[in-house]
C-alpha cells in the first residue's frame, strides 16, 4: 500500500486529536491512527502501569451486541465454544472464534448482560468476525457499537482512582462487569484488562469519552499509556495477541488454551472443528506454545528456535520486559522440548544465543479475585 | 578535537588523528526511545564505510549502526553493553559504540557538518 492510500483508510478513535494534544506518537494500527507512545516513552510508561495506573484507548476494537434471549444466542455456541447457559449475569470470559479446521479466527472477551451477550473483538478481525457470527445469529439481533468508545484504566491504583469517579466498581470481582451511570452518561465496567495488572475496560459514548479522560488525568497517579507499552505489559503478562502468537492456523490446544473453551463444549463437541480439538486434547499435538527467557539477547518476532542443530519451533512474539528487567518471549516449539526448563538456543541476527522454557506470566498477576 | 561529522543513517564521527571515535546521535536515540540492550564490534574486526557495524535495541525494535567510514575496531565501548541506557543519557559523548583506526580519512568529508545534519533531520522528519 503506498502512503496516501493508506492515510484515506486510517480510522480515528474519537481521542485522537486528545492523543495529538497529551504529545502521543501516532502509527497505523490495524486500520486505525493509534499512539504507540507518548512523550515519557515505552519503559516509564510500562512500569508506570505496574506501579500506579495508566489508561490505555482501546476504542480500535470491536464492542458487539447480541440481543435476545437464552434462545436466541445460544447458536454462539457453534463458533464459540463457551458454555453460555452457565455464564452468569455480568459474568465476562476470554475465549476464542473457531473455524471449522479448528484453528483460531480470533480471540475475544463475551460478556453476559441483560438481553443478551457484549462481545469484544479484536479490531483487525472485527468486520470478519461479525460476518462469522451473522452465520449463526440473524443479524438484525446484533449490532457493532460505532458510537462508543473502550477505554482501559490499568494497574494498582486503577481502583481507588475509578471508584471515586464511579462508586461501586471497587465492588466488581475480576472478569465481572456491570453498569454505572458517570455524571449524564451511562457506561458499563467489567473488571478486566490485558496486561497482568488489575483494573478496569470502561465502555462510554464516543460524546463522553474524552471529558472522562480528562478528569482521570487530573489525577497525577494516572498517566496516559500507549500500544508499545501494552504490548510489552501482555508479554509479561503471558498474554496472547492475535494475528502473532494466534492466527487461522493454530488450534486452541497448540496455542495452550483449551482453558478458554469450556469444559461442557469440549466434552460435548459441538462447535467447528471440535472433532480436531477433542483429537489434539486426547493424543496430544505437534507443537505448543511455550514462555521462552532468552539468557540477555532479545529476540524478535520470527526469530528460529533450534536444540542443537534441530530446528524446533519460532518466536512469534518478543521483546524486551521492562518489570523482568531482561529479554522475554513466547512462541512455538515441538512439544518433546516444550517442558519448563529446557535449554533451547534463538537464532538473532545469524547467531544463537541461549535461553529456556519460562512457564509464563514473566511477570506475576495481581487480579483481584 | 576535530568538529562531529554525520551520517544519513544517524552516526556520528569524531576523528582524532587515526582513530575515529562512532556512535548515534542524538536524533536517532529519541527515535529508538529507551535503549535497552547493544552489541558492540569485537577489537581487530575491519569494517566497511556503510557496513554493519554494531545493534542498538530498544523496547520498540532493534537496529544496525552502520561504520560511516572504514577502518579496523580498535576499542568499542563495554560501558553501553553493561548499561544501555547511557546510550540515551549521552548520545554523542560517554554513549559512543566503538573506534576505529581509519583506513582512509578522506572518507570523512563525504559526511555531514552538524549544520547539515540538522537540515537534513528536519528535512525528512
Amino acid at each position: 500500500m503506498n502512503q496516501s492510500a493508506e492515510k484515506i483508510t486510517d480510522l480515528k478513535t474519537a481521542l485522537y486529536n486528545f492523543h495529538i494534544a497529551h504529545g502521543g506518537k501516532m502509527v497505523p494500527f490495524a486500520g486505525y491512527q493509534m499512539p504507540v507512545q507518548y512523550p515519557e516513552g515505552i519503559m516509564k510508561e510500562h512500569l508506570h502501569v505496574r506501579s500506579a495506573a495508566g489508561i490505555f484507548d482501546v476504542s480500535h476494537m470491536g464492542q458487539f451486541s447480541i440481543y435476545g434471549t437464552e434462545e436466541e444466542y445460544l447458536p454462539l455456541e457453534k463458533i464459540v465454544p463457551i458454555d453460555l447457559k452457565s455464564l452468569k449475569l455480568n459474568q465476562s470470559k476470554y475465549t476464542v472464534l473457531m473455524n471449522k479446521e479448528g484453528g483460531i479466527d480470533d480471540d475475544l472477551i463475551v460478556t453476559k448482560v441483560e438481553g443478551g451477550l457484549n462481545i469484544v473483538l479484536n479490531a483487525a478481525c472485527k468486520n470478519h468476525d461479525v460476518e462469522r457470527i451473522h452465520e449463526v445469529i440473524d443479524p438484525s439481533k446484533t449490532k457493532l457499537h460505532e458510537d462508543l468508545s473502550l477505554i482501559a484504566l490499568q494497574g494498582p491504583k486503577a481502583v481507588e482512582i475509578l471508584n471515586t469517579l464511579i462508586p461501586g466498581v471497587s465492588e466488581l470481582t475480576f472478569m465481572n462487569g456491570a453498569s454505572f451511570q458517570y455524571r449524564d452518561a451511562k457506561v458499563f465496567v467489567t473488571r478486566s484488562g490485558y496486561t497482568g495488572e488489575d483494573g478496569f475496560e470502561i465502555s462510554i459514548s464516543n460524546s463522553q469519552v474524552e471529558q472522562l479522560c480528562q478528569t482521570l488525568l487530573e489525577n497525577n497517579h494516572i498517566k496516559l499509556i500507549g500500544l508499545g507499552a501494552r504490548d510489552s505489559l501482555r508479554l509479561e503478562a503471558g498474554l496472547c495477541l492475535y494475528g502473532h502468537d494466534l492466527d487461522t492456523k493454530t488450534t486452541p490446544v497448540e496455542a495452550s488454551l483449551t482453558w478458554a473453551l469450556s469444559k461442557k463444549n469440549k466434552e460435548e463437541g459441538n462447535f467447528l472443528g471440535a472433532s480436531i480439538v477433542q483429537d489434539q486434547i486426547q493424543n496430544g499435538t505437534v507443537r505448543k506454545r511455550v514462555g521462552i527467557k532468552p539468557e540477555k539477547t532479545i529476540a524478535r518476532e520470527g526469530s528460529k528456535v533450534f536444540k542443537g542443530d534441530q530446528e524446533i519451533g519460532i518466536v512469534t512474539s518478543g521483546g524486551f520486559g521492562p518489570s523482568v528487567n531482561g529479554p522475554v518471549a513466547m512462541g512455538y516449539v515441538l512439544k518433546e522440548f516444550s517442558n519448563e526448563g529446557e535449554d533451547l538456543e534463538l537464532e538473532v541476527r545469524g547467531k544463537r544465543h541461549a535461553a529456556k522454557i519460562f512457564k509464563m506470566p514473566f511477570y506475576k498477576k495481581s487480579y483481584v479475585k | 578535537m576535530a568538529e562531529k561529522k554525520y551520517s544519513k543513517k544517524h552516526e556520528w564521527v569524531e576523528l582524532s588523528g587515526d582513530i575515529a571515535t562512532i556512535g548515534i546521535t542524538k536524533h536517532a536515540t529519541e527515535q529508538l526511545g529507551d535503549i535497552v540492550f547493544t552489541e558492540v564490534p569485537d577489537q581487530g574486526k575491519v569494517l566497511d564505510a556503510g557496513g554493519e557495524a554494531a545493534v542498538v535495541e530498544s523496547v520498540k525494535a532493534a537496529s544496525d549502526v552502520y561504520s560511516p567510514i572504514s577502518g579496523e575496531v580498535t576499542e568499542s565501548n563495554d560501558a553501553i553493553v553493561g548499561d544501555p541506557s547511557l546510550v540515551n543519557q549521552d548520545p554523542e559523548g560517554n554513549g559512543w559504540f566503538f573506534k576505529l583506526k581509519v583506513s582512509n580519512a578522506d572518507q570523512i568529508n563525504e559526511l555531514m557538518s552538524k549544520e547539515d545534519y540538522d537540515k537534513f533531520v528536519t528535512e525528512n522528519v
